[in-house]
């Protein structure tokens, strides 16, 4: 749920319109990121209901072409989050996962992709309260940057 | 250069004759001036055709994972062919991550060293014109810009060498990242479309890269269909964004995609952030040793995490 603030600087804004609300996929490794979010849900935390989750079996199952293909398809944003490096239910999947994720956020900001259309942290099963301060932090600032245009495809 | 062509034949003829290798891969003259091809030297007499100039560009690594597959119509035991190649510091860097990546069995492979100076970039020549042209085969003002920027003219994991005049090696290559990098996002972003809408997605660039072996490229694909098969600009981003990220900790910069697109998109820009990136981040310089793991298979305890999001 969008905070009363947030709400505000959007209605007085005069981009983006105040219909708009961010869309944000998830990619969350079932073992730790997902049940954190599990974890910020059964404790009732507040978090704007901005994000889509999508549950994969860890971080080093997220093929960079999801993110891209997300943002063609018109997402606002993207986050990915797995395990903290050393706790991976497959040991490393996520240590190969930073790896590729470092490259990829480097290189989409390189060609201009707005930063911040595409973040990546780590929330453990303990973290609700992580992934709800998290959410919170995304959601802002995928507001501030307001819809994502630069790849999203229109019906031609 | 002549003596090198020269010692070149002898070399690749005795490998023929005496059967250490079943196919010398090299150029010959092409049939449009300024153009080598690439040639499949299989006995004495192909040999005599092998030509050695600045105007052999191509990366004939490219045509080695097809060599070292089973074709489909064999059954039962197959022998893999031995193979000379005639390679640059770059073609030869593609063969050693081509080794690391088991598309090709090192011992099968016997890498003819040649002596590089650089070579001629097709697109400054025809800028410069006919008469330029020939005048200026010598020294480096049509000289491609990867080999202006390329830090390994000497070849790694050379089994014959063939001596000659060759260029050293650059000291700094990323000056035109480093440009592009103080740029603005919107005006890197407005630079990356219109290099990318030119594109008509030829995938000339993927042919010619030793890299692109996939069976099937992501782009090809249908089921998940990644991109539209139209002209669509994001379908465009979309392909390239992939294309080039999966170069990544691989590209050995060796211009194959560059001189390859017939609308002279700038790949050189993209594929070289990476490049810069893998060497910062993680120390690694692709095809440079056949020990070191392929960074993106491997990781450090310690490995940079600031682009981690903590709320
Ligand atoms: S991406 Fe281009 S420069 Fe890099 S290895 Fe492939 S063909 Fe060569
Ligand atoms: S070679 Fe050039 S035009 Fe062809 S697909 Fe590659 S970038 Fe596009």
């Amino acid at each position: 749920m969008a905070d009363t603030t947030e709400m505000n600087e959007t209605a007085i804004g005069t981009q983006p319109p105040p219909a708009w609300e961010p869309r944000i996929v998830a990619f969350l490794c079932n073992w730790c990121s997902y049940a954190g979010a599990d974890l910020a849900g059964v404790s009732r935390l507040q978090y704007p209901a901005h994000v889509r989750v999508i549950r994969v079996p860890c971080s080093g199952r997220v093929n960079p072409l999801y993110i891209v293909k997300a943002l063609q398809l018109g997402v606002d944003g993207v986050l990915v989050s797995g395990c903290h490096p050393g706790d991976c239910h497959y040991i490393s999947g996520n240590l190969i996962a930073r790896r590729k994720f470092a490259l990829l956020k480097s290189f989409l900001e390189y060609l201009g992709v707005e930063p911040g259309r595409v973040q990546f942290s780590w929330v453990s099963a303990s973290e609700g309260n992580r992934f709800a301060d998290l959410v919170k932090k995304i959601s802002a600032d995928i507001r501030k940057l307001g819809p994502a245009r630069q790849m999203k495809k229109e019906a031609r | 250069m002549h003596d090198a062509q020269t010692k070149l034949r002898e070399t690749a003829k005795d490998l023929l004759v005496s059967a250490k290798v079943d196919l010398v891969l090299g150029f010959q003259n092409g049939s449009l001036p300024l153009r080598t091809r690439p040639c499949f030297a299989r006995n004495a007499a192909d040999a005599g055709r092998l030509v050695w100039n600045r105007l052999c560009t191509n990366n004939l690594a490219v045509y080695l994972p097809r060599l070292f597959e089973k074709p489909a119509n064999v059954r039962g035991p197959w022998t893999p062919p031995k193979v000379a190649v005639v390679a640059k510091g770059c073609d030869a860097r593609s063969i050693m991550g081509l080794v690391k990546e088991h598309q090709v069995i090192r011992e099968n492979v016997v890498i003819i060293a040649m002596p590089c100076q650089g070579m001629i970039s097709l697109r400054k020549a025809e800028a410069a014109g006919a008469s330029a042209r020939t005048s200026k085969l010598d020294g480096d003002d049509l000289v491609a810009q990867a080999c202006l920027e390329c830090i390994q003219p000497s070849v790694p994991g050379a089994n014959i060498i063939i001596d000659g005049p060759s260029r050293s090696a650059a000291s700094d290559r990323f000056q035109r990242v480093k440009d592009f990098e103080a740029l603005t996002a919107a005006e890197r972003w407005q630079q990356f479309v219109a290099q990318v809408s030119k594109c008509i997605r030829c995938y000339a660039c993927r042919q010619a890269c030793p890299n692109c072996y996939c069976k099937t490229c992501f782009i090809d694909q249908t089921k998940p269909s990644w991109a539209g098969v139209g002209d669509d600009p994001t379908d465009l981003l979309l392909f390239h964004i992939g294309r080039v990220f999966h170069q990544a900790g691989r590209c050995v910069e060796c211009d194959a995609c560059v001189r390859a697109c017939p609308v002279g998109i700038d790949l050189r820009l993209f594929t070289q952030k990476l490049v810069k990136d893998v060497e910062e981040l993680f120390g690694y310089v692709p095809g440079t040793s056949l020990e070191e793991a392929p960074p993106l298979s491997t990781y450090r305890p310690d490995d940079s995490e600031c682009f981690i999001t903590d709320p």
